[in-house]
C-alpha cells in the first residue's frame, strides 16, 4: 500500500514540477486528438447535415451504418488504417504508418462517425420544426443544410465535445498506427499501458491523473455549453 | 412598400401586377387512401382579403399548402394569372403558419435570414430589416433571442419577416388560434394594413369573429370540397348550405 501512496505522491511531484517527459507526451496527446477532432468536424457536419436533408436511396442505410459505426471499436479502426497504411497497403507509399499523422488518421476514422450521427439527430430533430417555413421562404437544401448546423449549433458543440472525449481516451487506434515509439508517437494512453506494464507506476499515474482532468474539464463544458443554450431558449 | 404613405399610382400598379385570379382546377390531394382535398374547383378573383373556413379536417390547411406550393397536388392544377407556379411565382408569396417557426436567433437575425434567402443584398437588408421590427412593434428587442418572446409578439415578428419580403400573395394558417385578444387583435391590424397596401391575403380561420372583421369573401370546406363560396356579407347573412349554417349557429358539424 505504501509503494501505492509514494507512487501516488511522486506522480502529484511529476505533474507540479511539469516533468518535460510528461508535458512531451500531453501535448503530442492533445496535438493528434484535437487535429484529429478538427477534420471529423468538418467531415462530420457536412455529412449529418447532408443526410438530414437531402433525400437518396440508401440514405436510411447509410444512416444506419453510421450510428453502427459509433461504437467502432478503436483497435479494429486502428487494423483497418494500419492495413492502409503499411508498406503493402494501396497508401503505403505515402510512409506514414508509425507517424502521429497516422494517428490523426485512425482518430478521424473513429470520431467521424460519433460527431456525423450526432449532427445528422440534431438536424433531423429541427429540420421537423423548420422545414415548411425554410421552403415557403425558398430555401434551397443546400441553404437549409446551413440553417440548419447554423440552429443547431449548441448541440454541434457537445457532439464535438462528445468526440473529443472518445479520442484523447482511446489507445487502441494509436497504439497500432503510432507504434508508442519515445518522443514520437507516445500519447497519454499508450504511456499509461506501457509504463504501467514496466511497474513504473508513477508515471502512469500522473497521465491517468492528467486524462481524468481533462475528462472531467470535457464534461464540465459540455454542462456549461447546455446552460448557455437553455438560457436563450436555443436549445 | 412598407410605406403607408406610398402614392396610390403606386398602389395602382401593384394591384395590377397581382398574379390575379387564382384559378384551381379538379384539385385533389390524397395522403396514403384518404383524399383529403376532393376534386376541388376555385376562382379568387379579388384583391382584399378571402378566408378559408369549415370543421377541423375539412382540408383547408392542406388547400393552402397546395396553393403556395409546399405539396403537391395528386391531380388537377393551379393557375394564377393563367400560369402554373414556378420559382419566380413561389417567390412573390409568403406564409405565415399556425405555430410560429423562428430560428435560434436574434430577433433581427431571424428577418435578415429570411431577406438572404431571398436575394436581397446585404445593404438593403438592414433597412427592411429595421422596417419590420418597426411594423411587427419589435425596434427595442432585435438582438433579443427570438425563442424568448411571449407567443403574440413571436406570430407578430413572424407576420412581419414574411412581410417584409414584400409578397404579392401572403397565405396564413390560423395565425391567431392559440393567441389571446390582444395579440389577435395586433395581427388583425398587420393583416388589414398589408391589404391596404395591395396584398392578396389568403386566411384560413376557424374564428368566425375574425372572418367578419377581416374577410371580403368566404370559401366554406367540407369533406375536402367547396361547399360555398360567396362575398362575406352574404355568407353570414344567409349560408347556402347545410354545413355552414350549422358552423355559423354554433352547432357541430362533423
Amino acid at each position: 500500500m505504501t509503494d501505492f501512496i509514494d507512487a501516488f505522491k511522486t506522480a502529484l511531484g511529476l505533474i507540479a514540477t511539469f516533468n518535460p517527459n510528461l508535458v512531451e507526451i500531453l501535448i503530442l496527446s492533445l496535438k493528434v486528438s484535437l487535429t484529429a477532432v478538427f477534420f471529423a468536424s468538418l467531415l462530420g457536419f457536412a455529412v449529418g447535415g447532408a443526410l438530414a436533408v437531402y433525400r437518396f436511396p440508401g440514405r436510411g442505410a447509410v444512416s444506419a451504418v453510421l450510428s453502427a459505426l459509433m461504437g467502432l471499436p478503436p483497435v479494429v479502426a486502428g487494423l483497418g488504417v494500419y492495413l492502409l497504411l503499411s508498406n503493402v497497403g494501396p497508401l503505403g507509399v505515402l510512409q506514414l504508418l508509425y507517424t502521429p499523422t497516422a494517428m490523426i488518421i485512425a482518430q478521424v476514422v473513429l470520431v467521424t462517425p460519433i460527431i456525423g450521427s450526432l449532427t445528422r439527430q440534431a438536424c433531423e430533430d429541427l429540420l421537423e420544426e423548420y422545414d415548411e417555413q425554410l421552403r415557403s421562404l425558398g430555401a434551397s437544401s443546400g441553404d437549409i443544410v446551413v440553417t440548419l448546423l447554423w440552429d443547431c449549433r449548441y448541440r454541434l458543440i457537445t457532439a464535438v465535445l462528445a468526440g473529443f472525449g472518445r479520442a484523447i481516451a482511446e489507445v487502441g487506434a494509436v497504439m497500432i498506427v503510432g507504434g508508442n515509439i519515445d518522443h514520437v508517437t507516445r500519447t497519454m494512453t499508450t504511456a499509461i499501458a506501457l509504463e504501467t506494464s514496466k511497474g513504473n507506476i508513477a508515471l502512469a499515474l500522473a497521465l491517468g491523473i492528467v486524462l481524468l482532468s481533462i475528462a472531467f474539464a470535457v464534461n464540465a463544458a459540455l454542462i456549461g455549453v447546455q446552460r448557455l443554450a437553455n438560457r436563450f431558449a436555443y436549445a | 412598400m412598407l410605406d403607408p404613405t406610398s402614392s396610390l399610382e403606386a398602389l395602382d400598379g401593384r394591384l395590377a401586377s397581382l398574379p390575379l385570379p387564382v384559378e384551381i382546377r379538379g384539385l385533389v390531394y390524397e395522403a396514403g387512401s384518404k383524399r383529403v382535398i376532393d376534386g376541388i374547383d376555385l376562382t379568387i378573383n379579388n384583391h382584399r382579403v378571402s378566408a378559408i373556413m369549415g370543421p377541423n379536417g375539412a382540408g383547408k390547411s392542406v388547400l393552402l399548402r397546395l396553393m403556395h406550393g409546399l405539396i403537391t397536388p395528386t391531380k388537377g392544377e393551379i393557375l394564377w394569372a393563367g400560369r402554373r407556379m414556378c420559382r419566380l411565382t413561389a417567390r412573390r408569396q409568403a406564409m405565415v403558419f399556425q405555430r410560429p417557426v423562428l430560428l435560434r436567433r436574434s430577433v433581427a437575425a431571424n428577418v435578415s435570414h429570411a431577406l438572404g434567402l431571398r436575394g436581397v443584398v446585404r445593404g438593403e437588408r438592414a433597412i427592411r430589416v429595421d422596417e419590420a421590427l418597426k411594423l411587427a412593434g419589435l425596434q427595442g428587442h432585435a438582438s433579443t433571442p427570438a425563442r424568448v418572446l411571449s407567443g403574440g409578439e413571436q406570430q407578430r415578428l413572424c407576420l412581419a419577416r414574411a412581410l417584409s419580403l414584400e409578397p404579392d400573395i401572403l397565405f396564413l394558417d390560423e395565425p391567431t388560434s392559440s393567441l389571446d385578444p390582444a395579440s389577435t387583435l395586433a395581427i388583425e391590424r398587420l393583416v388589414l394594413d398589408a391589404q391596404h397596401r395591395g396584398i392578396k391575403v389568403i386566411l384560413v380561420t376557424h374564428d368566425v369573429g375574425q372572418a367578419r372583421r377581416l374577410a371580403h369573401d368566404i370559401i366554406f370546406l367540407h369533406h375536402g370540397r367547396v361547399v360555398e363560396h360567396q362575398d362575406a356579407e352574404s355568407f353570414f347573412a344567409q349560408p347556402q348550405s347545410e354545413g355552414a349554417r350549422a358552423f355559423l349557429s354554433g352547432g357541430l358539424v362533423l
